[in-house]
């Protein structure tokens, strides 16, 4: 870390120094006082002075804004981008270019922020269009999200023009947004291939499930039933009409999906609760990405990590996502499902979906992950979700 | 703290500005009509240039001086939010500037990010994105500020999307957020991008756009929902007048330079502002000029609303009576007309931008011009030329 931190303040400085009428001290000045922004605008004066400042600078103060980015908030990134776009612009209109050579060197290098590098390849696109190209070609196992999707698409496009089994896999193997997951599947299972999605997004398909709770006109969001204290599996609660206890529920939907209305039936103005242990091979951090259109709360290891109390306004894959710290062994998330009491045809959904991933989307799999289901390995005709 | 002689100054300073300009959604002081002289007769030979734009969008461009800025987003989440700045005459880019996302950016797919309306005033553009992403740059392209309203207020968001334009009265940014779970207003010091006041505001979805109107000689802020209008100081935040009864959640008020303000409520409300609650006065109701997605229209002694099949709808604006119907051409409308010199500029969601002539007995469609794209954005009117934009263009349609 001490390390890469002198490295850092070494490359700043050294921009600074090539860099049109700024001196190495303000630019650490303005760079300090950009990164220091907080909520609701609290810095923003300082911020500005400090991006004129960064903005004056010629194009040898990319590389600094760029090395900023790294452990920037943000918005303090948003700062940053702003900069770099005054600076490239500057030296694309002046016609004097950019320097590409140490661009791609900052880009090469996979510590620093994917954001930025993605950044970083748009400025190399802008003025060497041919070499960008190339350059993605290397990039199918990036950690930015956005420079895999560029390669990942050119495999697809091969694999399309050659109508190649073997280049979908490959596709499929290191994509990670949903759209092109989906297309390497459908032409893999064209093929006849079959496909364990579950596994590929890594969603949760077993949980233990308790309710109906009351949520007549909403309020059984806010309040804090039995689960939400203690989960014991063996213990019934009192719930909207009867005693409810804890049941086994495995999702056989190839997109995790936990349907409540298939355990309890369409009722409305509910809530439940969903219970699973994940084992961890180590201690690290993750995300959980969570797509439901009803109301929900999500508690990991017992402690509260968000809640959001919207209904029936859409879902989809990967509509939230929410970072966790993962501890070694067993760990248990337990999710609060609201349905609210609406009687349109659109509101009748009481599900969501869930699963664990790293922060490029890539599964994280359980210790403990039971084989998927047959009935989720097969394709179902498409939902919109 | 300013005294209340500096900020009328402030205030009329900012809204005569505007006078030759199209500075927000629905241009001068939101009532969508324009002084400026505008071709009634299209042809493709009107279109004085169009520009690829980078990513999707439904804002409507804003025009200051020989600059038009837009809104759009790209990428497969649309979480990249981009700026861009035209020069009006020719439809160069001066400038653009991109950002990240920073709040959700999931809409329903025929919204997008890029939704609400940006404004401007003299020195400053504010660019609102569904995501609650905030940015505040200077005519050149300079940031000035940077607000994520949903890392501030991390539940204030709607999956379907957001769409409600912010406006500018006098020093202060009016934003209005609303959804089911985090709603809120805010009232934003345009110099700093931090908020002078914020409230809650009803748990309910509602794309409308705040509109400024004139209550007693003072200028106010009026934020819809479905419980109703509120009129706020708009630098204190202060309620100054409440009508409740409900609102439409979509089509926004209009007021007009009759003094009344025009609610999309029970059909039409016309309501003339007062000093408090008690003064306010409902003028008249009427169910049959009720409007789609668009927002009402006031051009002379006439209302103008548009349904989302396009029926357009003229009333008097002495009681509300319905004057006549006329069915527009195509079956979907989402956009809201603009005025101009006793015709209406209406463009249906398959990109036929249609003139009425509405000073006869009846209105009449006098001439098209079929851009062949998707539009949902309302037009602009600048330099006696439309600009409209769609999902990957934008037009200046002139003489």
């Amino acid at each position: 870390m001490k390390t890469t931190t002198l490295k850092t303040a070494a490359v700043i400085f050294a921009g600074a120094l090539c860099a049109h009428a700024v001196s190495p001290g303000e630019v650490q000045k303005a760079i300090a006082a950009i990164k220091a922004v907080g909520p609701e605008g609290e810095g923003n004066a300082k911020a500005s002075d400090a991006w004129l400042t960064l903005s004056k600078g010629g194009d040898d103060m990319l590389i600094p804004l760029l090395t900023a980015m790294n452990g920037a908030s943000p918005m303090a990134a948003n700062w940053l981008r702003g900069a770099v776009h005054t600076v490239a612009d500057k030296g694309i209109n002046s016609g004097h270019g950019l320097p590409t050579g140490a661009i791609e060197e900052w880009l090469r290098d996979t510590r620093n922020d994917p954001r930025a590098r993605r950044l970083a390849y748009d400025l190399i696109k802008q003025v060497q269009p041919q070499r960008a190209e190339w350059l993605i070609k290397g990039m199918l196992n990036d950690p930015s999200v956005e420079l895999r999707r560029d390669a990942v698409r050119n495999v697809l496009n091969d694999a399309k023009a050659r109508s190649s089994t073997k280049l979908y896999q490959k596709a499929l193997d290191h994509a990670r947004d949903v759209d092109q997951i989906q297309t390497a599947v459908a032409e893999l299972r064209k093929a006849g291939k079959t496909v364990d999605v579950p596994k590929q997004f890594g969603f949760l398909m077993d949980w233990q499930v308790v309710g109906p709770f009351d949520n007549a006109e909403k309020e059984g969001f806010a309040r804090k039933y039995a689960p939400e204290s203690k989960v014991n599996l063996k213990t019934a609660y009192d719930g909207k009409k009867d005693k409810v206890k804890w049941e086994a529920f495995t999702s056989e939907d190839q997109y995790g999906m936990v349907d409540i209305n298939t355990v309890y039936g369409m009722e409305k103005g509910v809530t439940a609760y969903a219970f699973t242990e994940y084992e961890a091979k180590e201690a690290r951090k993750a995300e959980l990405r969570l797509g439901s259109k009803n109301a929900w709360k999500i508690w990991v290891n017992g402690k509260f990590i968000f809640g959001r109390d919207e209904y029936h306004r859409g879902m989809r894959i990967d509509q939230y996502r929410l970072p966790i710290q993962l501890q070694k062994g067993k760990n248990t998330i337990l999710v609060k499902l609201c349905q609210d009491e609406q009687e349109k045809p659109w509101t009748k959904e009481w599900q969501f979906q869930l699963r664990v991933s790293d922060a490029t989307g890539a599964a994280i799999l359980a210790q403990n992950r039971k084989p998927t289901p047959a009935a989720a390995l097969k394709p179902k005709p498409r939902k919109k979700r | 703290m300013k005294t209340r002689s500096t900020l009328a100054l402030s205030l009329a300073l900012s809204l005569s500005i505007q006078a030759d300009n199209w500075t927000q959604f629905r241009g001068l002081d939101g009532a969508s009509v324009s002084g400026d002289k505008l071709p009634t007769k299209l042809d493709k030979k009107n279109i004085s240039w169009s520009v690829d734009l980078p990513g999707r969008g439904l804002s409507s461009p804003i025009v200051y001086g020989n600059k038009v800025f837009l809104s759009a987003a790209s990428g497969p989440d649309q979480r990249r939010l981009h700026v861009i700045c035209l020069n009006a005459d020719t439809g160069k880019q001066i400038w653009e500037r991109q950002f990240w996302a920073t709040g959700r950016t999931m809409t329903h797919p025929k919204t997008c990010v890029a939704a609400p309306t940006p404004v401007c005033d003299g020195e400053r553009v504010y660019v609102l994105y569904s995501s609650n992403d905030l940015i505040c740059l200077d005519h050149d392209g300079n940031v000035k500020w940077l607000r994520g309203l949903t890392l501030d207020y991390p539940n204030a968001s709607n999956s379907l999307g957001m769409s409600s334009s912010p406006i500018v009265i006098g020093d202060t940014l009016v934003v209005q957020v609303e959804n089911d779970s985090e709603s809120f207003a805010a009232g934003i010091n345009v110099q700093t991008g931090v908020n002078r006041w914020k409230l809650d505001r009803p748990k309910a979805a509602n794309w409308t756009s705040p509109t400024v109107a004139k209550s007693d000689g003072k200028y106010v802020a009026i934020l819809q929902s479905s419980k109703g209008i509120h009129a706020l100081n708009p630098r204190s935040g202060e309620e100054v007048w409440y009508f409740g009864g409900g609102a439409s959640t979509i089509p926004s008020s209009t007021f007009a330079g009759d003094g009344v303000l025009y609610v999309p409520a029970n059909g039409i409300t016309a309501l003339k502002p007062g000093s408090k609650t008690k003064d306010v006065k409902e003028l008249w109701v009427s169910g049959q000029l009720k409007p789609g997605t668009s927002s009402p229209v006031v051009m002379g002694q006439n209302i103008f609303t548009v349904n989302s099949i396009g029926v357009l709808t003229c009333g008097d604006i002495n009681g509300g009576k319905r004057l006549w119907q006329i069915r527009m051409k195509g079956k979907k409308f989402s956009a809201t007309p603009v005025a101009a010199g006793g015709f209406l500029y209406a463009v249906n969601e398959e990109g036929l931008v249609q003139v009425i002539d509405v000073k006869g007995e009846e209105g009449e469609v006098i001439s098209t011009l079929d851009l062949g794209e998707t539009v949902l954005g309302t037009p602009s009117v600048a330099r006696n030329s439309l600009f409209i934009r769609s999902d990957g263009r934008v037009w200046k349609i002139g003489s």
